[in-house]
């Protein structure tokens, strides 16, 4: 198939970028191990959770979920760059499948995703994270992870193409994706939380891929042990459901207003 | 045969407050090459977004190498190469990188890709830097790249948005020289321009663009016949300026006018540098040394003084990336009113 083939040489020209200017891939996979280690030693210390392990276990799922969500606003800016510099209309005006660049560059970001997701948890695993859970549901907690990510690259793709300048995007993807990753119980339990802001961190994608990445990793979810809301209750279901609706909205409009040339 | 028509062709941005392209009508023999001349904002990058299929028109139609462009705007792809005004490849990978990379989005194999980039490269004088970033590269150095880029496949129908603007005199002599031979092995160009001895020098017809719609068309020498061709002008004292009147008025055999700031004195010739020795021969018989003297060939500004009455203003530009209206003005010269 000629689409697929497109795509992958959308993914490959990603790939050779990293190869070309390496500082990129360091960079994006230093922050999130800085991250890691910020949390462990600032956090750490003054965080008791009762567990074995201590808060580093729980900390991990956290940090592991915001990177992933991160991939929003790097899918976001790298496209409005592509848009501002002339490149789109190249590849438009090329007798290519009109979702090849759009899923071409999805995977590429989910590949970056795989590089950093090791980094960080070999250096999770030099701070003391030991997931208990057994390699088969730990290897299922990153395709879990890996997944949400992907499905957030559309959310960016769909930023990227509505963007007029690849700054405003990469700081209003921030400005979208640090708060959600926050008002969630990725790093402190929702419980102590204002009324209204528990409902919204109990309900937030990221919460329940948070859970359901403890889950997985062998952890109780103390973070949202008194909460009884569905998500909470059943956070791998409700992870999956908003995987599935994301794609099922983003992916068609993403596709559409890349083809509609009348936007532009 | 036509390579390229379009008909009627309107588009108009922020609900018809900005018509880009007023119906608009064009075509281009096969062949050939028609230079899309007009300032900023005229609609000339507008018409080649829209027969290169980038952009929908709100009516018209409009068909290249005998495709219709919103019918079946993947099979027109096919068949054409594109060139904007900002070179549009990607600035972190080299240009060997880059070359094979659209090789294989044109679904050339990977062997032919590659030969096909080195062979491009070699050709654009661009091989001793094929393995560096594109960032690295001069102005002229990334247009021939971008060029290089919609060869590819050796497109019927070829569109360059601007191919020169921006580039140093030497760049835009390479430039040219790039587009002639490629005109030679017979490929259709429709060509978009601000400078008229750009489409001089590359177009076998020229039409010319304001407010998105076409004012003129013709040969070049028609137009320049229209125009009126050149122009002699002197400048000297103040002392000596209806001396110089009268020796210029002789040589060009019409009145000559005079600008009084920048005491100019100036008419219409024909004989092109004959004028200029002749005059130049009255003056120092008189005793007169002038201060300075020119042959003025028609610019894009005399080509719309003699078509529109106005200079040529850059309109209000719609930016591409929607950013808003810009309003940029050139310095303009007005020196078609002296």
């Amino acid at each position: 198939m000629n689409a697929i083939t497109d795509a992958l040489i959308i993914t490959k020209r990603q790939l050779l970028q990293l190869a070309r200017v390496p500082e990129v891939l360091i960079f994006s996979t230093i922050q999130p191990v800085m991250f890691v280690l910020l949390f462990r030693y600032v956090f750490g210390g003054s965080i008791a959770t009762g567990d074995p392990g201590g808060y580093v276990q729980l900390l991990m799922p956290g940090i592991f979920v915001q990177t992933t969500a991160f991939t929003l606003a790097a899918t976001a800016s790298g496209l409005a760059e592509d848009m501002t510099k002339g490149l789109i209309d190249r590849f438009r005006s090329l007798p290519i499948s009109r979702s090849a660049l759009v899923f071409g560059r999805t995977l590429g970001d989910g590949l970056l995703n795989i590089v950093v997701l090791s980094v960080m948890g070999l250096a999770g695993f030099i701070v003391g994270w030991r997931p208990s859970s057994g390699i088969l549901k730990i290897g299922l907690a990153f395709i879990f992870l890996l997944a949400f990510g992907y499905s957030l690259s559309w959310v960016g793709i769909f930023a990227g193409l509505s963007a007029r300048d690849a700054r405003v995007v990469q700081n209003l993807s921030f400005l979208i994706t640090f708060p959600l990753t926050f008002l969630s119980n990725a790093f402190a339990p929702t419980t102590g939380m204002p009324r209204p802001l528990q409902y919204v961190a109990e309900w937030n994608p990221v919460s329940t891929m948070v859970a359901a990445c403890r889950e997985l990793f062998g952890l109780q979810n103390h973070f949202g042990a008194t909460a009884h809301s569905f998500p909470s209750q059943h956070p791998l279901t409700m992870s999956l459901v908003y995987m599935v609706v994301i794609l099922a909205i983003f992916v068609p409009l993403s596709v559409r207003k890349y083809s509609h040339a009348n936007k532009k | 045969m036509k390579s390229i028509v379009a008909e009627h062709l309107v588009r108009t941005y922020r609900n018809g407050e900005v018509k880009a392209l007023d119906d608009l009508s064009l075509d281009v023999e096969e062949g050939t090459v028609l230079s899309v001349l007009g300032p900023n904002g005229a609609g000339k990058t507008t018409v080649v977004r829209v027969l290169t299929t980038l952009l929908t028109p709100d009516s018209g139609s409009a068909t290249v190498g005998g495709i219709d462009v919103l019918k079946h705007p993947e099979k027109v792809r096919e068949i054409i190469g594109l060139s904007g005004q900002y070179a549009a490849v990607d600035e972190t990978l080299t240009g060997w990188d880059n070359l094979v990379m659209f090789g294989r989005l044109y679904h050339l194999g990977k062997k032919e890709s590659v030969a096909r980039a080195e062979e491009l490269l070699e050709r654009f004088s661009l091989t001793e830097s094929a393995r560096r970033p594109i960032k690295t590269y001069s102005g002229g150095m990334r247009r021939r790249l971008d060029l290089a880029a919609s060869l590819i496949v050796q497109p019927k129908v070829l569109f360059l948005d601007e191919p020169t603007t921006g580039l140093d005199p030497r760049g835009r002599q390479e430039m040219w020289g790039v587009i002639e031979e490629l005109v030679k092995g017979g490929v259709t160009l429709l060509l978009t321009t601000q400078y008229l001895d750009e489409a001089d020098q590359l177009a076998d017809d020229i039409i010319v663009v304001d407010h998105g719609k076409v004012i003129a068309r013709g040969t070049s020498d028609a137009l320049k016949k229209q125009v009126g061709g050149e122009r002699l002008e002197v400048v000297v004292d103040q002392a000596h300026i209806s001396a110089t009147m009268d020796a210029v008025a002789k040589v060009s055999g019409h009145t000559a006018s005079l600008d009084e700031g920048l005491r100019k004195v100036s008419a219409p010739v024909t004989t092109g540098a004959t004028a200029l020795i002749e005059v130049l021969r009255l003056l120092d018989a008189g005793g007169i040394h002038p201060l300075d003297v020119a042959l003025k060939r028609p610019s894009l500004d005399d080509v719309f003084m003699s078509l529109t009455g106005h200079v040529a203003e850059d309109q209000v530009v719609v930016s591409e990336t929607g950013r808003g209206k810009k309003k940029e003005k050139l310095d303009k010269k007005s020196e078609a009113k002296s």
